[in-house]
């Protein structure tokens, strides 16, 4: 392993303790280890709160700041957040009116956030949630509820931090979250394993010539592995469920293109360069289109799509100011 | 008719934390095989944290399985904390008010444990996970009792049906947690969660009726 850590078991913490340093406009720590926020949320506003394993960054912690997320819950490598700790999250967000809990489909963390809901109950703090569910490769799209969230979740937060900031109710928050990210789709190709540090061992194996179509988050099996091709076939073999999953000719869509952790941004960019094209040919307008290092999967190369339909509801938001590790915009 | 103590239940969670943490590196290795590898370690830092958080009280065995429920949703988090978390829970509630428990109260407390994780998961028997084990252990523990067995020998059916539970996952393709990536390849291989669910029901049996035969001594 050729790592820049120290105890493999404290990388979370470690990590944290550098983020704090870093960025402390940006992150306060709260009562609880694992739960980070943002100083300057304004208390009158609905918050915001996100959460998942580590591993992915910039995403989750990334994405707490003005006009974005408002706490944040941070799990070990690839593993939720405890309840306790999404429960600290959504007493260190705004919650006086309520509190969204904005996060992906996986089994921990539909777990422990309903856990944890329950217990910000008993506080009388109200919590609502969306849950993304954006990867189409995951599950096709009758079994919308079995599908993981992906990169889709930045798009989630984006829109519904700045709905919150120009002060929308919890239910308005919630509505337009979830219409956010059901707007999206993504899809993720793989090109290499990943390996976390306190195992050791990379987590699966992709051959090397190879690549995973539809590969998720953490290794999560994709839809083919098939040999590695040039850029453009990847960014067909992307483009072709992706534009199947919903009907975007003819409307304006955002386009995000994230890398896995490894895959040089040059690369994400000539990946583009084809998508733009067929997106292009396809009648679909780019409003804006946004690359770079946004989930990340350790240090896996590879990259995800996300395709997502805008409106005139929809827009406004996802240009709204925002100022966040990784996303900031006047 | 043989009853347990419910009055006292910090020996038997502290022989909970004991299998667990005996077999911190077992568990990982079994996790290895077609998982992340570190369910040994995750399971044997919560139950250890919480055998620290209860040594030397006094506990009934309703507050020595809350305990260890909270301390394992507190600082496991993933999937394996709010599942165990709310299988003790469950079994906790259940005991809360109860002095002594007979061979049915007994199997009462695991029917609430298991419910109160069913409430919290989809998981089913099939899915190659700990409800492998533990369904059809509590099953045979309540068949057993209601076909009049004393308490003894339906501790014993609880230990043969969590033994043949977890033996069942060794040929189950997963369907669920990170196993599922290796679909077919999963085969094979016994689910980390079955076998840690295992042992702790196998390590209860034994310790109630360790507790069972002092009293009749």
């Amino acid at each position: 392993m050729q790592r820049i850590i120290n105890d493999p078991d404290n990388v979370v913490d470690d990590a944290i303790k550098g983020y704090l340093r870093a960025s402390p406009s940006l992150f306060v720590a709260t009562d609880h280890p694992r739960v980070l926020k943002y100083p300057d949320s304004p208390s009158d506003k609905v918050g915001i709160v996100t959460g998942g394993g580590s591993g992915h960054e910039p995403a989750f912690l990334g994405y707490i700041g003005e006009g974005m997320c408002d706490a944040v819950a941070i799990g070990e490598i690839f593993s939720s957040p405890t309840a306790d700790a999404f429960l600290e999250a959504f007493r260190a967000a705004p919650h006086e009116q309520g509190v969204a809990c904005l996060y992906g489909n996986y089994a921990g963390d539909n777990m422990n956030v309903k856990m944890a809901k329950q217990m910000a109950e008993m506080e009388d703090i109200e919590v609502k949630t969306v849950i993304a569910r954006d990867d189409v490769a995951s599950a096709p799209a009758a079994e919308r509820d079995k599908r993981r969230g992906v990169a889709g979740e930045v798009m989630m937060w984006k829109i519904g931090g700045a709905a919150a900031a120009r002060g929308d109710s919890l239910d308005e928050v919630i509505r337009l979250a979830q219409k956010a990210v059901d707007a999206c789709s993504s899809i993720g190709v793989g090109l290499s394993s990943c390996t976390i540090p306190a195992n050791g061992k990379p987590n699966f194996s992709i051959e090397p010539g190879h690549m995973e179509l539809g590969i998720g988050h953490h290794g999560e099996p994709g839809i083919e592995v098939a040999p590695l091709t040039s850029a453009e076939a990847i960014a067909t073999a992307m483009c072709d469920p992706v534009l199947a999953d919903q009907d975007f000719a003819g409307s304006e869509v955002a386009v995000l293109i994230s890398g896995l952790g490894a895959t040089p941004v040059m690369e994400l960019n000539i990946l583009y360069a084809h998508i733009a094209e067929r997106l292009e040919g396809a009648d679909i307008r780019v409003h804006r289109t946004d690359i770079g290092n946004y989930f990340t999967s350790l240090e896996m190369m590879g990259a995800t799509l996300t395709l997502m339909k805008l409106d005139d509801e929809l827009k406004p938001l996802l240009d709204a100011p925002a100022r966040s590790l990784a996303i900031t915009q006047r | 008719m043989q009853v347990l103590d419910a009055t006292q239940g910090r020996d038997i969670l502290e022989e909970l934390v004991e299998v667990i943490v005996d077999n911190r590196q077992y568990l990982s290795d079994v996790d290895g095989a077609i998982g992340d590898g570190d369910h040994g370690i995750n399971m044997a830092k919560g139950f250890r944290l919480c055998g620290e958080s209860v040594a030397g009280q006094s506990l009934s065995l309703s507050k020595a399985l809350g305990t260890l429920a909270t301390t394992l949703m507190g600082s496991i988090g993933g999937s394996m904390g709010p599942l165990y978390g709310s299988l003790f829970m469950g079994m906790a509630k259940s005991v809360k008010d109860k002095n002594v428990l007979d061979a049915k109260d007994f199997g009462d407390m695991l029917a609430d444990g298991r419910e109160a994780l069913e409430q919290i998961s989809d998981a089913k028997v099939g899915d190659k996970c700990l409800l492998d084990t533990l369904i059809p252990a509590i099953k045979r523990y309540r068949d057993a009792v209601e076909a009049g067995d004393d308490f003894p020998h339906a501790l014993q059916a609880l230990r043969n049906g969590a033994q043949q539970g977890r033996d069942s996952t060794l040929d189950l393709e997963a369907k669920i947690g990170r196993a599922a990536r290796l679909g077919e390849r999963s085969c094979g291989h016994l689910d980390a969660g079955a076998v840690s669910c295992c042992l702790l029901l196998t390590r209860l049996a034994d310790s109630t009726e360790r507790r069972l035969e002092k009293a009749a001594a």
